[in-house]
């Protein structure tokens, strides 16, 4: 079974987008071109998960396909990878009970057959998550309040790499931050398979008072689409990402 | 269906309630919770007057995953890896839902910790000789335990013998690491990857041997590794055993085999350097009594020694 490389947008937040398009409505396109919306949500110390101000979290994650998570800091690590590798299942099971649904005829997914022909079907969901390859565009919110939690942004991301780059398929990141200072999002690490080396990213960031989720979302997508241009004109150097 | 997931309630049995399979049709009586992780809780049930442990979640990939685990463990001949598997089957909640659970054999015991902290230090090394002849049954059959940690170990008694109990983490060799624990994770303590290797399971099991001298656990600090070493020199005082613990550490283990002999080894040469270090106890009680004597007369005769040599000499 083919799954080609599945995409994702990691967004890390901890608060709520205050400027431009709802960042809900912008998911929900996002996810319409392939592309999974991930949301994880960081707590301060002194909040609550039912806080106010986090709701957006789950909106958009619903609306993106993906997975949310609300966290405090200390939790961020296993968070990032939990998520990623749950969204990642999830993707992954939507195509087998897909596979399912042409073989056994419609409404039949995996949940309703009998426990006896469900262990099957997850054999053949772990298979594909350990063997796809895996595309994760993170983007990290540098507004003002996040400044203390970017070091353990940092770390968490390169233990995401360390998970990922566990598998056999291969496992490519890039990160953004926003706002940028004129654009909506700014580069930090372009596409790379190793975010290990990669050192004090947000050192030099002046973090602002706005947060415009949804114009970033819309921006990390077109960075998608771009990637994929890039890789039709210069067809021969990317053919192994693409046909993988 | 992302979104159907996120509104999928959680689920909890009470006391006393009967839960009837939509399959199979067995039912179950829950006796009490026995605990909850990151997937699902657990529940001691009575079947058929035998007691067992029901493990539910709503995540029923999950349920799916750990049950393809658990057959797995029945094939090993001859070893008792984890709970042998009774029963899988799907509950229709009242809400609509339908939650998946599995049925294995409930392992009754304490926890290692506290059962070391009973029975002292020695039984923790006999019951891991026990165990690592295990692990290395799994990894024979190509699987790697992943989770190993001290709240999944349980010592069962008559013979005292150490059971795991969550299957969630096992892992086929090769493959990414399932589940884990940060601070029995060998990449989080930057000493390998997670990539599942026998190796990955010695790590865990020698953070298991530290969590019993640290049961709070500690900081990575920011030599991570240095760390391990300080720890390990700290808590274990046995040379053999420290280096064996540090090797499991570094990475030069790969074999559950050559750690169960080593410290088969290790633990009979202990107990003959403990008869000599009783003895030795014996003597220092003597000494420290002899002791003072002892120095006064050197004294003496040191102070005797220069009163001799100035009076002859000078
Ligand atoms: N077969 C069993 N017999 C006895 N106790 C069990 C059994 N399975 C689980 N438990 C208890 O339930 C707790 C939680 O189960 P576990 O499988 O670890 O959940 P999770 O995988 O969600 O973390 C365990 O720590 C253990 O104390």
């Amino acid at each position: 079974m083919r799954t080609g490389t599945l995409k994702q947008i990691l967004l890390i937040t901890d608060g709520c987008s205050n400027q431009g398009e709802d960042p809900a409505s912008i998911a929900r396109i996002i996810a319409e071109q392939g592309i999974t919306v991930n949301v994880i949500g960081i707590l301060e110390e002194t909040q609550t998960e039912e806080s106010q101000g986090l709701n957006e979290v789950e909106e958009i994650a619903s609306n993106g396909q993906g997975v949310s998570q609300i966290v405090y800091k200390q939790a961020l690590s296993q968070t990032v990878q939990a998520v990623t590798k749950q969204a990642m299942n999830e993707t992954l099971q939507g195509v087998v009970n897909k596979e399912l649904q042409q073989i056994l005829g419609n409404t039949r997914s995996m949940d309703e057959l009998p426990p006896e022909q469900r262990g099957e079907v997850m054999e053949v969901v772990d298979e594909l998550g350990e063997t796809c390859d895996l595309e994760v565009l993170v983007l990290v919110d540098t507004s003002a309040s996040m400044t203390n939690k970017l070091p353990t942004v940092q770390e968490a991301l390169i233990d995401l790499s360390i998970s990922m780059n566990a598998r056999i398929g291969r496992s490519r990141f890039s990160i953004y931050q926003f706002p940028g200072r004129r654009k909506p999002i700014h580069q930090l690490v372009d596409w790379t398979s190793k975010l290990e080396s990669i050192s004090s990213i947000f050192a030099k960031i002046s973090t602002g008072g706005v947060t415009p989720t949804g114009p970033a979302l819309k921006e990390a997508m077109h960075q998608f689409g771009k990637k994929s241009l890039k890789r039709r004109l210069f067809h021969n150097e990317y053919t192994d990402v693409e046909e993988a | 269906m992302n979104t159907q997931m996120l509104k999928k309630p959680d689920i909890s049995f009470y006391k006393g309630q009967i839960i009837t399979g939509k399959w199979h049709k067995k039912t179950y009586h829950v006796v009490r919770k026995l605990g909850s992780g990151a997937i699902g809780t657990v529940y001691l049930c009575v079947c058929n007057n035998v007691q067992v442990a029901l493990k539910v979640s709503k995540q029923s990939h999950s349920i799916t995953s750990e049950v393809n685990v658990l057959k797995v463990l029945k094939k090993v001949q001859g070893h008792r890896l984890g709970p042998s598997l009774i029963d899988v089957d799907d509950y229709v909640h009242r809400n609509g839902y339908v939650y998946s659970f599995y049925v294995m054999e409930y392992i009754s015991g304490e926890p290692l910790s506290q059962f070391v902290n009973r029975h002292g230090e020695e039984w923790l090394y006999s019951l891991l000789v026990g165990f690592l002849k295990d692990l290395q049954a799994l990894h024979n059959e190509g699987y790697i335990f992943g989770d190993l940690k001290m709240e999944n170990l349980i010592v069962s008694r008559k013979p005292a013998r150490l059971r795991w109990v969550d299957v969630g983490g096992t892992t086929l060799v090769g493959r990414s690491i399932k589940e884990y624990t940060e601070f029995y994770d060998r990449a989080y303590w930057q000493a390998g990857t997670r990539k599942a290797d026998p190796g990955y399971d010695l790590f865990a099991l020698a953070m298991v041997v530290l969590r019993i001298y640290y049961p709070q656990g500690f900081e990575r600090g920011n030599n991570p590794k240095k760390t391990l070493m300080q720890k390990t020199s700290m808590a274990i005082k046995h040379t053999g055993i420290r280096q064996l613990i540090n090797k499991m550490l570094n990475g030069e283990m790969i074999e559950a085999d050559i750690v169960k002999n080593e410290l088969i080894y290790y633990t009979m040469k202990q107990n003959r350097s403990r008869t000599q270090q009783v003895n030795t106890k014996q003597h220092t009680r003597h000494d420290s009594v002899v002791y003072p004597m002892m120095e006064v007369l050197s004294i003496l005769s040191i102070s005797g020694l220069c009163y001799l040599y100035v009076a002859i000499f000078m």
